[in-house]
């Protein structure tokens, strides 16, 4: 979906052709090569930009990036526009033989390439400079930047789980005689907040079933690829119309392995995928939460903060102390912080609620596809196993009458 | 198989899905899938909940046609009629199907001999034992109908009580009296499994293994008209069987005559030299095959066989062949069933997930987005719970299906034991011929010895006249032991001709029904998500 509300700058634009092309930025995530050796071998992947932005170096732009570099964008643009729901990349992969996989190379390439689309695609991030960068500076910037930031901006696991926890506890900072962490008392955000957090543990566990399926298609195909491999050697054993019919049944099997297969890899890539990407999307919404948590107790220490250097410049000024004016530029200073701070959480509240709309269309939207790529795919099945299992029984009569 | 667990899954399951299922907007797309499973199947576990009695439309043909972009089985005709009607009509008299299942023909047909075993009892054993108190044991209601000229002739019904060791005594004299005849192995005496499993899980497990020997004996034609068998149906009270004597009583009583039968003294019973050592009764016979059978092993190298017997060993190894890929299949097909199985749960609880999904949205929601998703989502979970009980009814008739293998598993047993018959009486035969020519020997070297002392030895000539009588004997005994040796390969042909016969037929069989029932439950698989890619098809039409 590309955004229309963009303009392009009056200079460039001809006066005898009233409107040139819409704006469109298009970018494609493609093939992935193994690079390095041993430990530290790596796939990269092509990025092609195609689009006609003016802050754009030209209509057509490619380059090579890594994993680690969709990770530096990601970061950047949680740390920069907070308040949206910045799209999920897909995860680290923590086995390492199955990091070379075709299939999850495969996956992987899919979920970069619908990441940064959706960047491309939405109306505030597809502004950012970090953005364009991403999508056109040379491998050596890159690596630059890479290295930079993930220093100062990595954020441990261990942290992150400790700001959810935050969000969710009222009480335990109580008991264990902590100050009790300031919270919105926005009943219908609270219920957002309980709404997420259930959501994710539903999707996970739909999640799981999905892959179980697909583990499940391919133990059937294997099972009746056995299974017809076996009737072939029983039919050779018994020769005759009977040894063909058995022949005829072997075949027909190993034909339908082939089928679940095929459809096992549907399944996976068009059904699991995405309620894993769900799930991800669901945890971006998550970090967006906690950000917010953030910015509101900032927002609150300074308020408090600004109470009692009010009160104490007023002290000072009543005793018409030289320190008035000292004290008077340090409460200036810690409003104007204020002034920003309150800024910068009501307008994360804001944009909260416009993504939340544009979230949940968003999503009936993609769960819509992937139930009728599910729904198609397990037709295909079962209908091809119909025809191939209806195709035998002329065959077996034909045996059976001889 | 799954009962226990599918008890408990139901449970859960059913107040979930009566949110899913029973929901009369849906009606119309819903009511093709429901329709077909209408049908009066007996073997539909889970029928009742399935049924909605809110749907109006009863029409079934109507409800294929409103699909009929999709129904590409109107023309040819659709296989999923066909598994019910197929299956109920080629019973094979399995199971959990009521008392009186027609195990041969129905009982208007000629010959029908239908057995059932139920009512198991316990009962005290009258201590005839060292052991005070006595033991118990399980008595089983044996019940007949008939109508064979055996029994009377027109059409009777009677039971008697039997033990498992009267079974075990029909079974070893059967045995005795049909050899070359492939008869049906009777079910194990695993004393482990009665230790290990519940007394009444043994007990019922028992009384089936017992209904289903006892109806194989019957489906026999040749056996079935036995004296044996009659007698076990029919005689009440203690059954008038011979018992097999205890091994050990055997033993002893052999081996008191084995100093006699060393010095030659005793006169051989032709009849008893014509059966082959059994049990210990005559050690010395025993001893003399053993050699015997050491010799035949090497002389089986050497061609002497002759045209008859390469017919039987070139029918026995295709036999063997034919039973070690049977077994193969056998395992195959049992993953087959719980790859199966396996689908089937999995995609239930994949829908019983969304179920919970749709709840949750639905009382949750907010946005109208999130009440059209719960709304999706309970289509998803639809189909998903549909599915996996066709996966569960599927498995259920492959099961049955596929059983045939098995039980001709078991065949091939019967069939190596006619072989085993006939290997042991031409071991008869030969150890008779052995003996024979050690005893003429004998006498030519006696008569060339008494013929150098003038006048005779009248010892010697006692011996040689022995010897004689003995030699009529044993040529006596030969020629028994030949007349059973060919009545036994000639039981084996006839056999060999009936079992070839039916095997066919039976796999032709097995292999029709799989097959059908696979295209049929495929067909109302599809039939379920072709409804919800029609349902989800506006998010595709859309575009995005």
């Amino acid at each position: 979906m590309i955004s229309t509300n963009r303009t392009l700058s009056g200079s460039s634009q001809s006066p005898r052709s009233p409107s040139s092309q819409p704006p469109y930025l298009s970018v494609s995530v493609s093939d992935p090569v193994k690079l390095g050796n041993g430990v530290q071998a790596y796939i990269s992947y092509r990025v092609i930009t195609k689009t006609n932005f003016p802050e754009y170096q030209g209509p057509e732009k490619i380059v090579i990036r890594r994993y680690s570099d969709f990770i530096w964008l990601r970061d950047r643009l949680f740390e920069k526009y907070k308040g949206i729901f910045i799209p999920p990349l897909p995860e680290k992969s923590a086995v390492e033989k199955f990091r070379f996989s075709a299939e999850f190379i495969e996956m992987r390439r899919q979920a970069l390439d619908i990441f940064v689309n959706r960047i491309a695609s939405h109306h505030a991030l597809q502004q950012s400079e970090d953005l364009r960068t991403f999508l056109q500076a040379d491998e050596e910037t890159m690596e630059r930047l890479r290295a930079h930031e993930t220093s100062i901006f990595k954020k441990k696991p261990a942290d992150l789980m400790q700001m959810f926890k935050d969000v969710q506890s009222k009480v335990s900072d109580v008991v264990l005689g902590k100050e009790k962490p300031v919270e919105e008392s926005d009943p219908e955000y609270e219920k957002l907040k309980h709404y997420i957090f259930e959501l994710e543990n539903h999707l996970a566990e739909a999640q799981k079933h999905a892959y179980r399926l697909v583990k499940r298609h391919r133990e059937l195909g294997q099972s009746l690829s056995d299974f017809g491999k076996a009737v072939k050697l029983l039919g050779a054993c018994e020769g005759n119309s009977l040894g063909r019919a058995f022949s005829e049944l072997g075949a027909k099997s190993e034909t339908l392995s082939v089928k679940l297969q095929k459809e096992a890899h549907q399944l996976l890539m068009n059904f699991e995928e995405p309620l894993k990407d769900y799930v991800r999307a669901v945890q971006s919404v998550k970090a967006t939460i906690t950000e917010r948590a953030n910015a509101f107790r900032r927002q609150c220490e300074l308020t408090e903060t600004i109470k009692l250097k009010e009160i104490n410049l007023n002290k000072l000024s009543l005793i018409r102390s030289d320190k008035v004016g000292e004290a008077e530029m340090e409460y200036n200073e810690l409003k104007a912080e204020s002034e920003e701070a309150t800024r910068l959480f009501e307008s994360i509240v804001r944009l909260m609620n416009e993504e939340l709309v544009h979230f949940q269309e968003r999503k009936t939207l993609d769960m819509g596809i992937a139930f009728n790529e599910f729904a198609r795919g397990q037709a295909r099945l079962a209908n091809g196993i119909a025809d191939a299992w209806r195709s035998l029984l002329p065959k077996l009569e034909a045996c059976s009458s001889s | 198989m799954m009962c226990i667990e599918e008890t408990n899954l139901h449970e859960s399951r059913e107040d979930m899905e009566s949110l899913v299922l029973d929901d009369s907007s849906n009606g119309q797309s819903h009511s093709g899938a429901k329709l077909i499973l209408n049908h009066d199947d007996p073997l539909l576990s889970s029928s009742s909940s399935f049924m909605d009695p809110q749907n109006p439309n009863s029409n079934s043909l109507s409800i294929l046609s409103s699909h009929a972009s999709f129904n590409a089985f109107l023309d040819p005709p659709s296989y999923a009629e066909a598994i019910f009607t197929s299956f109920d009509s080629s019973s094979n008299g399995h199971d959990q199907i009521p008392l009186f299942s027609s195990s041969n023909s129905n009982p208007r047909s000629p010959d029908y001999l239908q057995i059932s075993v139920s009512d198991p009892q316990k009962e005290q054993e009258l201590s005839n034992s060292l052991v005070p108190g006595g033991t118990t044991y399980y008595t089983y209601l044996i019940t007949t109908r008939t109508n064979l000229p055996e029994f009377g002739g027109s059409g009777s019904e009677f039971s008697v009580r039997r033990r498992f060791k009267d079974v075990v005594t029909l079974s070893d004299r059967l045995s005795e009296s049909y050899r070359g005849f492939f008869i049906p192995l009777r079910p194990d005496k695993s004393v482990v499994e009665s230790q290990v499993m519940a007394k009444q899980e043994f007990v019922e497990q028992r009384r089936v293994s017992l209904e289903k020997y006892l109806r194989r004996l019957a489906a026999h034609p040749v056996i079935r008209r036995s004296e044996e068998l009659r007698v076990f149906l029919e005689a009440k009270g203690k059954l008038p069987l011979p018992k097999s004597v205890d091994v050990a009583s055997r033993v002893i009583d052999g081996a008191a005559r084995l100093p006699r039968q060393l010095l030659g003294e005793e006169a051989i019973d032709v009849n008893e030299a014509a059966q082959p050592a059994k049990g210990g009764r005559d050690l010395l016979r025993m001893f003399r095959e053993l050699k015997q059978a050491v010799s035949n092993d090497w002389s089986s190298v050497k061609p002497v066989v002759v045209e008859e017997d390469k017919w039987f060993l070139e029918k026995k190894e295709k036999l063997m062949e034919f039973e070690q890929e049977l077994s193969n299949v056998s395992q195959q097909a049992e993953s087959l069933v719980k790859a199966q199985q396996d689908m089937g749960e999995t995609m239930g609880e994949l829908g019983l997930v969304f179920v919970k999904l749709t709840k949750f949205e639905t009382e949750e929601a907010v946005f109208d987005s999130q009440r059209e998703r719960a709304g999706d989502m309970k289509n998803v979970a639809t189909a998903a719970v549909k599915s996996s009980r066709l996966y569960r009814e599927l498995n259920g008739q492959t099961v049955k299906h596929l059983e045939k293998l098995h039980e001709y598993l078991g065949i091939m047993l019967a069939v190596n034991n006619a072989f085993s018959e006939r290997s042991s009486a031409l071991l008869t035969v030969q150890t008779l011929s052995s003996d024979l020519a050690s005893l003429h020997l004998k006498i030519e070297k006696l008569e060339a010895a008494s013929a150098k002392i003038f006048g005779g030895d009248r010892s010697r000539l006692r011996r040689i006249e022995e010897l004689k009588e003995t030699v009529r004997a044993t040529e006596e005994a030969k020629i028994c032991a030949e007349r059973e040796y060919e009545r036994i390969k000639e039981n084996i042909r006839s056999e060999l001709e009936r079992h070839d016969k039916e095997r066919h037929d039976d796999f032709m069989s097995m292999l029709r029904g799989f097959v059908v029932n696979q295209a049929g439950y495929a067909e109302k698989m599809a039939n379920v998500w072709e409804t919800l890619a029609e349902e989800t098809n506006a998010y595709v039409k859309d575009g995005s």
